[in-house]
């Protein structure tokens, strides 16, 4: 008789029937479960350490983490620093070079991606071959990127050197240890790195567009550079909007590359918002003024990513 | 077929046909353009075989005349990487293994847990979860590195007290762990994406006609889920691992001196050289460094290529 039941009960059980039973509360709630430690690290990790951070830009932290509040101070300072070129103040020669940096990397990596992208796209031989070369350094981290491009450029055993020694004697490129130059060896190196990738991007748009619009186009008379200035680039707009997004994201956050192609930006000449970020906080002890500068990339990138998540999560829904 | 595949395949015969001349000039840039992208690569190489009065007194573009391995056994065994530190970067390179291998293995298995949970036993609010752990994908570190040095710093402390009361510190304040921990969280947006993306795809009959069956969640997540998993399983690992063996920014932060990452120990040594820069043994410590991601692109670069797609224009 208990056997019968028990039995009975061990088949309703693997049935897995609706009831109040703990086991199968913990059934309907197991997939949740499994996914909650990852929502909760992202939770705590990721939203709850951006508050803090914003927390302590409006605290006096120096050296450690105070709750000290002393309002927007440290925005201002940031904000005043902003406008003293004379001297330029650390925070103002950031956002010049991010400008700069960022408009040159982003600006090259579209026209070289797409310059690259269109040859690849002609019926080539060899594609094979050529389509890994542009795209490897990408697998290379900005820290070897950096150390190379600083042989490369180092006008003593680098180009510069080996024109001269070719007999180009009048040949002069010195600008990875000319702080007023360094942030554009900075961009050299950067779009070398990254210029594959957008290529990429832009040939998965060209092999996207329908081959019968391109022979029309022919049949009508269009000339090569008529069918791609006008029909073929129109179509893979959406392409230039997600490089662009990517790029974008990629200037803001860059940090290595800096380091290791000017060696560890001497004298905060090559100074963008991540290497100030950091080393106000760390080497400077001004937690509360790094943590403010942190604040504004976060809200740069957010207002870039947002509605570029958006868009794309609702493209995806529909 | 996806965006990525449609670069890695073979290109379909379709196109303008060009002159002679055009296509002279085609490939022409593109050979040129071939050449920027290897030439360094190239330098780097040579540079790494030349002894050093080759390297500052020659050019760079020359053949090594005499080819010497010395720079590589130096950048492995015997380069200065700290003040005190001259065993080269040998344990560097150990160190980034020991943190690339766990790291990995976890971030990709939760990423293929919550990818199917969020498309196979979705729930009300499960697309509010996704985007919230989207945006793990795109913050930018320094925006989260203060809370977590404090955080790191106060587990160390909890670790050595748990070591004072029972002899081991459960891996609190362990760089290496600490560094595993940190890119784990902050891998789990890429790897969830990945999973769900692909899951999404996944025919949901198979998994209710399981579902009836009788089997249990995991049972359906083992033996139908993974199984079909592998091309979304490799994307996902060679992601993880190259973003993960070339970070910079968590490892300089995180661990400090002998339990540096590769990366860290690269650039320790490169600004560290004193008098001389030592050009061939930086290049060979860099190609060192490289060496691994490098490898894993030769080997598998579709697959590479996919995730960085995936990554990027479906983020």
């Amino acid at each position: 008789m208990t056997a019968m039941t028990e039995r009975e009960a061990a088949t309703a059980m693997t049935k897995r029937q609706p009831g109040p039973s703990l086991r199968g509360w913990f059934q309907d709630w197991l997939p949740r479960l499994v996914l909650a430690p990852s929502f909760l690290l992202v939770l705590v990790f990721v939203y709850g350490f951006n508050l803090w951070t914003l927390f302590l830009s409006f605290t006096s932290s120096k050296a450690f983490p105070t709750t000290n509040l002393i309002g927007f101070t440290n925005y201002l300072r940031l904000w005043n620093w902003t406008f003293e070129t004379d001297p330029p103040s650390n925070w103002y020669t950031a956002l010049v070079n991010m400008g700069l940096f960022g408009g040159l990397y982003i600006f090259f990596c579209l026209f070289l991606g797409l310059l690259l992208a269109i040859l690849l796209d002609q019926k080539i031989r060899g594609e094979g071959i050529l389509r890994p070369i542009y795209l490897y350094p990408l697998a290379l981290s900005f820290i070897v990127t950096g150390t190379a491009w600083k042989l490369f450029l180092d006008p003593r055993i680098g180009l510069e050197n080996a024109l001269h020694d070719w007999g180009w004697t009048s040949f002069h490129f010195d600008w990875v240890v000319d702080p007023k130059m360094m942030i554009y060896c900075v961009a050299i190196a950067g779009i070398w790195q990254s210029s594959g990738f957008v290529m990429a991007m832009f040939l998965a748009g060209l092999r996207g567009v329908d081959g019968e619009i391109l022979k029309a186009a022919q049949i009508d008379g269009a000339s090569t550079y008529q069918t791609y200035r006008r029909i073929v680039i129109p179509m893979i707009r959406p392409v230039f909007f997600s490089a662009l997004i990517v790029l974008a994201h990629m200037a803001i956050k860059s940090y290595d590359l800096v380091l290791s192609v000017t060696g560890k930006n001497p004298g905060g000449a090559a100074e963008l918002p991540s290497t100030f970020m950091y080393s106000y906080t760390f080497t400077r002890n001004q937690m509360a003024i790094g943590s403010a500068s942190a604040v504004i990339m976060l809200m740069t990138i957010a207002a870039i990513m947002v509605p570029y998540i958006y868009s794309e999560t609702r493209e995806q829904n529909r | 077929m996806s965006a990525a595949d449609l670069v890695t395949s073979t290109p379909s015969r379709r196109g303008p046909g060009h002159s002679r001349t055009t296509r002279i000039v085609i490939y022409g840039l593109l050979f040129l353009f071939a050449l920027v992208y290897l030439v360094p690569l190239l330098v780097m190489v040579m540079t790494s075989l030349k002894p050093l009065d080759e390297v500052t007194g020659g050019n760079m573009f020359a053949l090594p005349r005499h080819l010497t391995f010395a720079p590589w056994s130096m950048a492995w065994g015997e380069a200065r990487i700290g003040v005190s530190d001259t065993r080269g970067i040998s344990g560097y390179f150990f160190n980034s293994v020991k943190m690339v291998v766990p790291a990995v293995l976890i971030s990709t298995l939760l990423g293929a847990l919550n990818g199917y949970v969020l498309t196979k036993w979705s729930f009300s609010g499960h697309k509010l979860v996704f985007g919230m752990m989207l945006f793990a994908c795109f913050i930018p570190f320094q925006s989260v590195i203060i809370p977590m040095a404090v955080i790191l710093g106060a587990l160390g402390r909890i670790g050595v007290g748990l070591a004072d009361l029972t002899g081991w510190s459960f891996g609190l304040g362990n760089a290496t762990v600490n560094l595993v921990i940190v890119h784990v969280i902050y891998g789990l947006g890429f790897t969830t994406l990945f999973f769900r993306n692909y899951y999404a795809a996944f025919p949901s009959e198979l998994v209710k006609a399981a579902m009836i069956d009788g089997a249990s969640f995991f049972q359906i997540f083992r033996r139908i889920l993974l199984p079909n998993s592998t091309p979304i399983i490799i994307v996902t690992v060679i992601y993880q691992f190259t973003n993960i063996w070339n970070d910079f920014l968590f490892g300089s932060t995180f661990a400090a001196g002998d339990t540096a990452p590769m990366t860290v120990a690269l650039n320790n040594l490169v600004n560290t050289s004193t008098g001389v820069v030592e050009y061939n043994v930086n290049m060979a410590a860099a190609i060192i460094a490289a060496a691994p991601t490098l490898l894993v692109y030769v080997i598998a670069g579709r697959y590479f290529v996919r995730g960085l797609m995936a990554g990027a224009v479906k983020g």
